[in-house]
């Protein structure tokens, strides 16, 4: 029966795989079943069934390891000493930690708002014109492909070949730069802007996302106040400008936030162009290295802690938007 | 993982759908004609941007398909005025030893269906009983689930890896599906929850008062009426298994038996990031199956991200 933990046939998987679903489903239907059979079970009964497992769940794999995590955040890399503020100071203030910081907070201020630039112009640009199903659905594309995949898309757009004898430069931007006249750059390489060269393949896959939920808010822009504006001289960019943003500003809100809180996450997208190296960790990426790579549990907790710290802030500002939102409806 | 209040946005749009087919072909060309920023320039941004989006997907598509040589020494835009396609990229990076892709597409299948059946139906369930069955303490539980969506999954990757590893399970399939099927509960409730707000109480009450228990609403009234939420949901969660890098990479990385496409690529990546004939071939690999869900099922896509938020 060994296969039933590590399976290594394709048959033997796609077996294990149907006895896992139909397991779940004989497992949940004998509960539910039991409960339709007991005419008059209380309702606390009935509740244990439809959300028990699920509470077993949250609490087993999300309460209590976040629980975990802040205790070793407070303890030293095998987790035995408590050592206080130690790893939060050791992030704080190592020069190495700085940059990871610093280019955390490039990431999260220039992907929201390049990503929701780019999606609102976009939408306002195609909305009504004949080919605004085809336009949308291209912009839309990167956010079906995985965020490894995305990176490998832009690795090769980035790629580089040194200059010499004949050889001819294989990656789309470096050939634009000699077409132009210039020398190829090791984009992924020169610090500083090798971030923003990385950045840039978070804002190509989120432009859709955004693109997507302002498209919907624009076509929700009554008529009559588009109509009351025209009438009013206003055109174009004058138009955009005082009436479309204005109308969708809840949106807009959600859209920036929303990117903002992936982006704190991003981790993929390091990991597959630069490995982190170059000065160009981030947070999520460093979680990742100190947790896995350098075995240092305590500093590796205190960098998912501060991911989660670094999250409250923008869910406050969402939710405190969407009140006032309500409020003003 | 962020929630949006969900009736806002989809109300106004599906009100504006219903609204389109009152005005005819010509008012609505006319409504287009004057449209909003209709200028030469306005075009030419947009076809740019499109452009721009879309290039670096099809350089690499093509590159995929050129000989291994000509890919070494030459861009993908040459192809065009020397074409020489193969699909010998493809069949290396299948069925090579040294890569052996089709285990590893096995792998993601084998990985995900369970991944985004299990979380669905539990959550189905849990979303029923904070919506229908009123019990003391209700508010307050949906509350604390709602709040869990904050918590980024980084926190808990360690402590859940050590618990794994005491039970003999790391690196299986197992802990994959219980790992995927936990971080998507606390947003897949939500998200259902909100669906099953929709859905109008008389007709729920009829069905208790006829006699009906709560499975049988469950199953008879509601899971009818609730086919595009699950549909919406089910994408979400299909995408985000399928594509997924850290829940992987953390629970099963060095497996070769377990680990998904996402692991191979990004070490193909790390080690031969230079053999663009494989890693061209093997990104399209990857990318097939999450492309033609998405292309297929865009609709029901669309109406989740509008409908609640984006996991992240």
């Amino acid at each position: 029966m060994d296969w039933l933990l590590r399976p290594d046939t394709t048959p033997e998987k796609l077996t294990l795989m149907v006895i896992a679903i139909v397991l779940f489903v004989v497992v949940m239907g004998a509960i539910l079943l039991g409960i339709d059979r007991l005419r008059r079970a209380p309702t606390w009964v009935v509740v244990a069934g439809f959300l028990g497992p699920t509470l077993l769940f949250l609490a087993f794999g999300l309460f209590y390891p976040g629980l975990r995590t802040i205790w070793s955040s407070f303890h030293d890399g095998r987790g035995r000493n408590f050592i206080g503020l130690d790893n939060y100071v050791t992030a704080f203030t190592q020069e190495q930690f700085q940059v990871v910081l610093r280019n955390t907070a490039l990431w999260v201020v220039l992907v929201p708002l390049a990503a929701t630039f780019f999606g609102l112009v976009y939408a306002v640009l195609v909305d009504r014109t004949r080919f605004e199903y085809v336009a949308k659905t291209l912009i839309f594309l990167p956010m079906a492909i995985s965020l490894v995949g995305a990176s490998i898309i832009w690795k090769f757009v980035y790629e580089y070949k040194p200059v010499q004898g004949n050889i001819q430069q294989t990656g789309l931007l470096n050939q634009l730069l000699v077409w132009l006249g210039m020398q190829p750059q090791q984009f992924l390489q020169d610090q500083p802007w090798n971030n923003l060269f990385l950045i840039v393949v978070m804002v190509w896959i989120q432009a859709g996302f955004a693109m997507t939920v302002l498209s919907a808010a624009v076509k929700a822009i009554p008529d009559d106040i588009v109509e009351a504006a025209r009438l009013d001289g206003l055109h174009g960019l004058s138009m955009f400008r005082y009436i479309t943003v204005p109308s969708i500003r809840p949106a807009l809100v959600v859209v920036v936030t929303t990117i903002a809180m992936a982006t704190l996450k991003v981790f993929d997208i390091v990991r597959t162009m630069t490995g982190g190296n170059f000065d160009t960790s981030v947070v999520a990426y460093e979680f990742y290295t100190q947790s896995f790579t350098a075995r240092n549990q305590g500093l590796g907790a205190a960098l998912a802690v501060i991911l989660f710290v670094l999250v409250i802030p923008i869910i406050a500002y969402n939710v405190r938007q969407l009140k006032l939102a309500e409020e003003i409806r | 993982m962020t929630a949006i209040p969900p009736t806002t946005l989809t109300d106004r749009t599906e009100a504006d759908t219903r609204k389109v087919p009152r005005l005819t072909r010509a008012e609505q060309r006319a409504i287009a004609a004057k449209g909003r920023l209709s200028s030469p320039w306005a075009s030419g941004i947009a076809i740019v941007l499109a452009i721009l989006w879309t290039v670096p997907t099809f350089g690499l598509l093509v590159t995929s398909i050129r000989p291994r040589s000509d890919i070494r020494t030459s861009g993908w835009w040459t192809f065009f005025t020397a074409p020489a396609a193969t699909l010998e990229n493809y069949s290396e990076v299948l069925f090579g030893s040294s890569t052996s892709f089709a285990t590893f597409f096995v792998n993601s299948l084998v990985i995900t269906l369970p991944a985004v059946v299990i979380p669905i139906s539990l959550a189905l369930l849990a979303a029923y009983a904070f919506a229908w069955i009123p019990f003391r303490g209700r508010e307050l539980l949906f509350v604390a689930v709602f709040a869990l969506q904050v918590v980024p999954i980084q926190v808990t990757l360690l402590p859940l890896l050590q618990q794994y590893v005491s039970w003999g399970l790391a690196g299986s399939f197992w802990v994959v599906w219980l790992s995927h099927s936990i971080f998507a509960l606390p947003l897949a409730i939500y998200l259902l929850h909100n669906f099953m707000k929709d859905i109008p109480s008389s007709l729920v009450e009829a069905a208790r008062v006829d006699g009906a228990g709560h499975v049988t609403v469950f199953f008879r009234v509601l899971l009818p009426l609730l086919t595009p939420a699950i549909a919406s949901f089910g994408i979400f969660q299909f995408l985000w298994v399928w594509n997924d890098l850290l829940v992987a990479l953390v629970f099963v990385g060095g497996t070769t038996d377990v680990a998904p496409l996402t692991v191979r690529i990004a070490e193909l990546a790390g080690t031969r990031g230079s053999q663009w004939h494989l890693l061209s071939a093997g990104a399209f690999v990857a990318m097939v199956v999450p492309l033609v869900v998405f292309l297929a099922l865009q609709r029901y896509f669309v109406r989740g991200l509008l409908a609640g938020s984006v996991k992240g």
